[in-house]
């Protein structure tokens, strides 16, 4: 019944609740244009915009729209409701948990919703590492020295640093991927052509699990990611300050710092997130 | 007729005694509720969000330049009264003119009225202030510093990032990031640490009752006094640069003045 929510991100437990594929396809085997966002720690989102492009101004209203997406779901919230109504599970567990029998699609989202943040990843290596449970190699502490480097990856202005540790700014950029944009990200739904090309951050948690990368999963690896921003920087007009040296390309880490900075990114995996029993059915 | 007089009568004792229970809970003021304004000017043109992301300000070393982002922290208000005693309101406001938020800080702390010497408050946070980690809420917002070796292993926070680009006849249009943090040479033994907030005076004040300060940032200042400010030469990778960080420290100086005060 509710393909594209299972297939897309809950089905994929392995995957950080999301896919493996750089675009997603709904119910009719049609493709989207996104990368599927992967789903955790969604509660500290202050500024409560989601989805790439910030669409979507909360957690209950992102629910309601794959529903109806042509792409995704191709149904209708009636449909929905009547085949949630006539489950022999669900009409229980509404009285449960709102008192109810009677399903609406405004309880539906909000079931949803709140299932989404209750999400929480935060037993990476890193994090026992910042309770003082565990130590960094020697190439994860380069890493972390690397990411905090004004100079060489510059990463934390828009992922975070230790003190924040969903390692993201939950902020719109424009990272540098196209000198033309076929996709305006934020701008398309601000209307602002200083917006155009600006996309989410995503937060660095979990990027064992959650290839491909970017807003159109371009990028298949990590690898490929750190090569971007080290010498595959696209000017444009909206890039962000924040993008150094973008006429050489980026900021030309070293084969070393490269590889530390990845074995750092892989360290803020959470395994147990993909095991955790409570995000089973 | 006698019913009337009486119903009269009646009301124009309620009336009376609803009166002097009003007199009666009449207290006078003692303090004032403060709230301070930030505006943003380039010069005697004035700065707001509509203006962001349009390369149109020319800076003292001639380069011309647009603002994408405008974050800036402020932090302890003092009132400082006739016989020196301080009264100092603990707590920060972070501005920020590309999303128009806390555009206005209104401290919860009322101020006792009176006459006071000077008003002043910290740009960014003082020595005391500035640990690394400590709020919560600014974790979040990424303005925090790395606590690395670079930097001095302090850590703490940012004080301003005031990004955009900017272009002159030879320079294509180039991102800067002018991020002001406490200076920091990680490559002394031991670091070379400078605590480079500023302290910034508003002057004198009477308050009679609740007040509102305008405070103006003058944005060209951070570009020309008393250092001009080459954009070709030091544009990002700002924070590990020891001399620029004393140098926006020296031009930060004359940045801030009073606006208008009503009450």
């Amino acid at each position: 019944m509710m393909k594209p929510c299972p297939v897309r991100h809950a089905i994929n437990r392995e995957n950080a609740f999301t896919d493996d594929s750089a675009t997603s396809d709904g119910i009719d085997g049609i493709f989207g244009n996104r990368n599927a966002m992967p789903l955790f720690n969604l509660a500290w989102n202050y500024d409560e915009r989601f989805a790439w492009d910030g669409k979507e101004l909360s957690l209950e209203r992102q629910a309601l729209e794959p529903v109806q997406n042509p792409i995704e779901m191709h149904s209708d919230w009636d449909d929905v409701v009547a085949k949630l109504a006539t489950h022999p599970e669900y009409p229980k567990l509404f009285r449960l948990a709102f008192k109810t029998t009677t399903i609406t699609k405004e309880l539906t989202t909000k079931a949803l919703a709140q299932f989404e943040r209750t999400l929480i990843s935060a037993n990476s290596k890193f994090d026992k590492f910042s309770l003082g449970e565990t130590t960094l190699t020697p190439q994860e502490q380069n890493g972390l020295a690397v990411f905090l480097d004004e100079s060489r990856g510059d990463c934390f202005h828009c992922h975070g640093n230790p003190n924040n540790p969903l390692w993201t700014d939950n902020l719109f950029h424009n990272n540098g991927l196209d000198a033309n944009f076929s996709d305006l990200g934020l701008g398309r739904v601000t209307g602002d052509p200083n917006d155009n090309g600006k996309f989410k951050s995503p937060s660095l948690r979990n990027l064992a699990f959650t290839a491909p990368y970017m807003h159109d999963g371009r990028f298949e690896t990590l690898d490929a990611v750190i090569d971007f921003y080290s010498e595959g920087l696209q000017n444009s007009p909206t890039i962000d300050p924040l993008m150094k040296k973008v006429e050489d390309g980026g900021v030309q880490l070293s084969n070393q710092d490269k590889a530390d900075l990845k074995a750092f990114l892989l360290s803020l995996s959470d395994p147990s997130f993909l095991t955790n029993p409570d995000f089973q059915n | 007729m006698p019913k009337i007089f009486t119903l009269f009568m009646i009301s124009i004792l309620l009336l009376y005694s609803c009166s002097e229970d009003r007199d009666d809970n009449l207290t006078l003021q003692t303090d004032a509720k403060t709230t301070f304004s930030f505006t943003h000017y380039w010069d005697d043109t004035q700065i707001t969000s509509s203006d962001f992301n349009t390369i149109q300000y020319t800076n003292a070393n001639g380069e011309t330049l647009s603002i994408e982002t405008l974050r800036y922290l402020i932090s302890d208000v003092t009132f400082t009264k006739e016989n020196g005693e301080k009264i100092v309101i603990e707590g920060y406001n972070l501005v920020n003119l590309k999303t128009d938020t806390n555009l206005t800080y209104s401290p919860l702390d009322n101020i006792p009225l009176g006459t006071y010497t000077n008003v002043s408050f910290t740009f960014g946070f003082d020595a005391e202030d500035n640990i690394d980690g400590a709020y919560l809420d600014l974790n979040s917002e990424s303005w925090a510093v790395p606590n690395t070796p670079m930097l001095g292993s302090v850590g703490g926070y940012h004080y301003m990032q005031l990004e955009g680009k900017f272009t002159n006849s030879t320079t294509p249009e180039t991102g800067y990031a002018y991020h002001v943090i406490r200076a920091a040479d990680g490559n002394t033994n031991p670091p070379t640490i400078e605590e480079t907030f500023i302290e910034v005076d508003l002057g004198p004040i009477t308050i009679e009752r609740d007040i509102n300060f305008e405070i103006k940032m003058n944005i060209a200042e951070w570009f020309k006094n008393t250092f001009q400010w080459d954009l070709t030469v030091w544009n990002t990778m700002l924070m590990p640069n020891f001399q620029a960080q004393l140098k926006m420290n020296q031009n930060g100086q004359n940045v801030f003045s009073l606006g208008a005060v009503t009450q």
